[in-house]
């Protein structure tokens, strides 16, 4: 049976490292959503050096572990002048990687956009931006939701790593916790409970609204 | 910055014999995540009482969980409870836990996308159930999971560099212990690296992206 007694006891701990591990992948969401809107937006402008950076950036980055990126920001980086903290570390670490692939989902969700949609406003007189803005994105975003949704569950199990920078989130303070009271297995039990608290209704509601804008088009 | 040192033939050996660590790992427990997802896959697929709805359950979990609380849980949890494995055997359990779940959401979506009339038509010339799924159903689904799984196959690759919290001799692992040598061989043997683990998974990806298009 679980030892409640080294929850309550830790409990403190439990809930520092379960609001870190909720208020680094909120700040990593808000910035990967931001640069994966901007890489985005450079893969399918119309100007070809832009869709290169794009391309180059999301194909790189998609394709090696999220680790050697954390790596390289708090090991490699000080070695050419630039220390951050583990945390600050982290959550660069975090943005980098899920801004490769939230510019895909958005840019999967602008191409689902009719090519019919963008002809129609563009020959009623709207420009490019125009027709981005009022005709494209608010189609688009419905589509993008679901797998953003996906993403910040991504986000919040990826956040877990930090715990290699010391960063003080849940899997961090779980490791603090059990090597202070040399219990194992119930701390690691309750860790995986503070994060099923945090993905579990975020799975639930990602399904729920793939299953109600499906039946909306 | 140290390039010329840090690519000595040596280091280059050593991160090669690591990757070779990285893709057996990942290779292994794909093979097991192929048979366990496949199995659990399937019996949610056919609706069996009970049994699927706990198998649903027991995905949604470990879907849900970070893989790096899976290998801690492994390694350093279960010896409590008298369950021991070496490092190579943990991590492949953990990675085979994990991706198990993963795999089993493909397959069943693999067997969903084959049209209902299928089954009826089998069933009504005069096969059981387990021989519809087996030569009709089966069949038509595996084309539409082998893209996602060859994807998943790339996770996987990606996420066996997380082992290196409890220290299997893989890539990563390898690189850290060059890096431990000298601070001006970290760059050089990171942007390696990534170098590495980028060409074979970018083939990859379009290998997946070509099968893709084939079943459409």
């Amino acid at each position: 049976m679980l030892d409640f007694t080294i929850l309550s006891e830790n409990m403190d701990m439990f809930m520092e490292g379960f609001k870190t591990t909720l208020f680094v992948s909120f700040l990593a969401l808000i910035s990967s959503f931001v640069l994966g809107t901007i890489l985005a937006i450079f893969r399918i402008a119309p100007i070809k050096p832009l869709n290169w950076i794009g391309g180059i950036y999301v194909e790189f980055i998609r394709n090696i572990p999220i680790l050697i990126i954390l790596f390289f920001i708090f090991t490699g980086l000080p070695v050419l002048g630039i220390r951050l903290s583990g945390f600050t570390a982290g959550t660069i670490a975090l943005t980098v990687y899920t801004a490769a692939f939230i510019a895909e989902a958005i840019r999967a969700g602008i191409m689902a956009v009719p090519k019919g949609q963008t002809e129609a406003a563009r020959s009623s007189g709207l420009n490019y931006v125009q027709t981005m803005w009022y005709v494209i994105l608010p189609q688009a975003i419905k589509i993008v939701i679901p797998p953003l949704g996906n993403q910040f569950i991504n986000l919040v199990k990826n956040s877990s790593i930090l715990t290699i920078v010391a960063a003080g989130e849940l899997m961090y303070q779980g490791d603090l916790i059990s090597s202070r009271t040399f219990v194992t297995f119930d701390v690691y039990i309750f860790v995986a409970i503070f994060y099923l608290i945090i993905t579990i209704p975020l799975s639930l509601g990602v399904n729920y609204l793939e299953k109600h804008l499906a039946k909306s088009n | 910055m140290d390039f010329i040192g840090a690519y000595s033939p040596d280091h280059l050996v050593f991160l090669l014999k690591g990757f070779w660590v990285t893709i057996k790992i990942a290779a292994v427990s794909i093979f097991f995540s192929f048979i366990i997802g496949g199995l659990v896959g399937t019996l949610r697929y056919a609706k069996v009482p009970v049994l699927s709805q706990v198998l649903a359950v027991l995905v949604e979990l470990v879907r849900n969980l970070p893989l790096l609380l899976i290998i801690f849980f492994v390694y350093f949890a279960l010896p409590e409870i008298g369950i021991k494995f070496s490092i190579t055997w943990s991590a492949i359990i953990a990675l085979t836990v994990f991706e198990s779940a993963m795999v089993s959401e493909i397959i069943r979506s693999g067997l969903n996308s084959v049209h209902k009339g299928q089954i009826e038509a089998g069933r009504s010339s005069g096969l059981s159930y387990v021989q519809t799924l087996w030569h009709i159903v089966l069949p038509q689904g595996i084309r539409r999971m082998v893209p996602p799984i060859v994807s998943q196959f790339i996770s996987l690759l990606k996420d066996t560099s997380l082992a290196v919290v409890i220290a299997l001799p893989e890539l990563m692992h390898h690189a850290q212990v060059i890096n431990a040598q000298n601070i001006n061989y970290i760059v050089p043997i990171f942007l390696f690296v990534s170098v590495m683990y980028f060409v074979v998974n970018y083939a990859l990806s379009l290998v997946a992206r070509r099968l893709e298009l084939k079943v459409q």
